[in-house]
């Protein structure tokens, strides 16, 4: 089983994705787009620790992934104008 | 392992074609809702399917070779991880998609927005 | 008992993360001991934030309900990533947002109706009204028989999914 492939592509995945951060417009797009390179990375860092067989990416990942959950209500709750 | 090996394939092809589809569709659409429809739900969708692949491959391995302990625990924290992905993007597409609407991004071609009806009131 | 309820699931995620840690057994001593001391810790932290005075979602049948779900759930939304992918392609839409009221009363069944509303078909969940539990839903392209009448159809959204959320959380 080979998995170079794969992660070449989620790569160019992800490098659209951040065409679109950087094209925009106005921040809820950037914000949506910088949501979907989490989920990318996410699953990226899944398949790189089946590639070098580390379990340890796999643990990154789970706590990546909340993180970025709380990155994205956060972002979400400025974009909206709310106190803190 | 010639089984596991085409089941992994095969998942990785439609897990790749919605990732691809997701992403391209952050460029075609016109507005936020509209790349949030194709970001959210193709990446999360490509995203089980990828796991799953890794999954299937550690799952078997553990399986074939006994008590392998590394393969093992990849299995079930890759399950946690998808667990973690499938329940925070949803809830994460609805902030994003209140609070574009609440700082006052309109969507494209609207026919109807029942929304704006209700803050104009 | 919501301090009991907190502590055990607690308990229980961090048994099933450092699970293999010992060659042996599955787990070894000095990592129960640990587990056990962050649980209690965690328990007496959070008894009122995660779970809150109602106990009905300790009845088996709802989780029973909420494993056979996952199956039409699963189909809805394979057709619904088949449908954006079509539409990504031709970049044929037609957008709206609607309101709809799925007569819902609490709310996690309204948490799982949004979540799975935005997972599947076309439809997005925005926004929700919190003193009549009604939800504003994007439409990527809309049925015009929907907007003749004002109190919204739902069933060409979200066919049964309120009958499957109010049968698990009520």
């Amino acid at each position: 089983m080979t998995w170079l492939p794969v992660i070449i592509v989620m790569l160019v995945c992800i490098g659209i994705a951040v065409a679109r951060v950087f094209i925009g417009p106005g921040a809820p797009t950037r914000l949506v787009a910088f949501d979907t390179i989490n989920t990318l990375v996410v699953t990226s860092l899944v398949i790189l620790a089946m590639m070098f067989d580390h379990v340890i990416f796999v643990d990154v990942a789970i706590v990546y992934a909340l993180l970025s959950f709380a990155m994205t209500l956060y972002v979400a709750k400025y974009i909206q104008g709310d106190k803190f | 392992m010639g089984v596991l090996n085409t089941i992994s394939y095969v998942f990785i092809g439609i897990g790749l074609f919605f990732n691809l589809v997701g992403v391209i569709g952050l460029h075609r659409f016109p507005d936020m809702y509209t790349r949030l429809h194709a970001a959210t739900k193709c990446t999360t969708f490509g995203s089980i399917f990828i796991i799953t692949a890794v999954i299937v491959q550690s799952a078997g391995i553990w399986a074939l070779e006994g008590a392998y302990p590394s393969q093992s625990v990849m299995c079930i924290h890759a399950v946690l991880a998808l667990v973690a992905l499938l329940v925070t993007n949803a809830t994460g597409a609805h902030a994003m998609a209140r609070a574009a609407h609440r700082s006052g991004e309109k969507p494209a071609k609207a026919v109807v927005d029942d929304l704006q009806e209700k803050e104009n009131d | 008992m919501s301090f009991l309820i907190t502590a055990t699931v607690a308990y229980l995620i961090y048994l099933v993360l450092t699970i293999g840690g010992s060659a042996v057994l599955l787990w070894n001593r000095a990592e129960l001991v640990i587990g056990a001391v962050c649980a209690v810790a965690a328990g007496a932290l959070l008894k009122n934030r995660f779970i809150g005075k109602n106990l009905r979602m300790l009845n088996p049948a709802r989780w029973f309900a909420f494993l056979v779900y996952l199956f039409p759930f699963f189909f809805a939304m394979a057709k619904a990533n088949i449908d954006v992918a079509y539409r990504v392609i031709t970049g044929r839409i037609n957008p709206a947002i609607v309101k709809i009221n799925p007569n819902l009363k609490n709310d996690l069944s309204l948490t799982i109706l949004a979540n799975s509303i935005t997972l599947t078909p076309g439809t997005l969940s925005v926004d929700v009204d919190e003193k009549t539990n009604e939800l504003y839903v994007h439409w990527i392209n809309i049925d015009p028989k929907v907007l003749k009448d004002m109190p919204r159809d739902y069933h060409p959204i979200c066919d049964s999914f309120p009958d499957w959320a109010r049968r698990i959380a009520e």
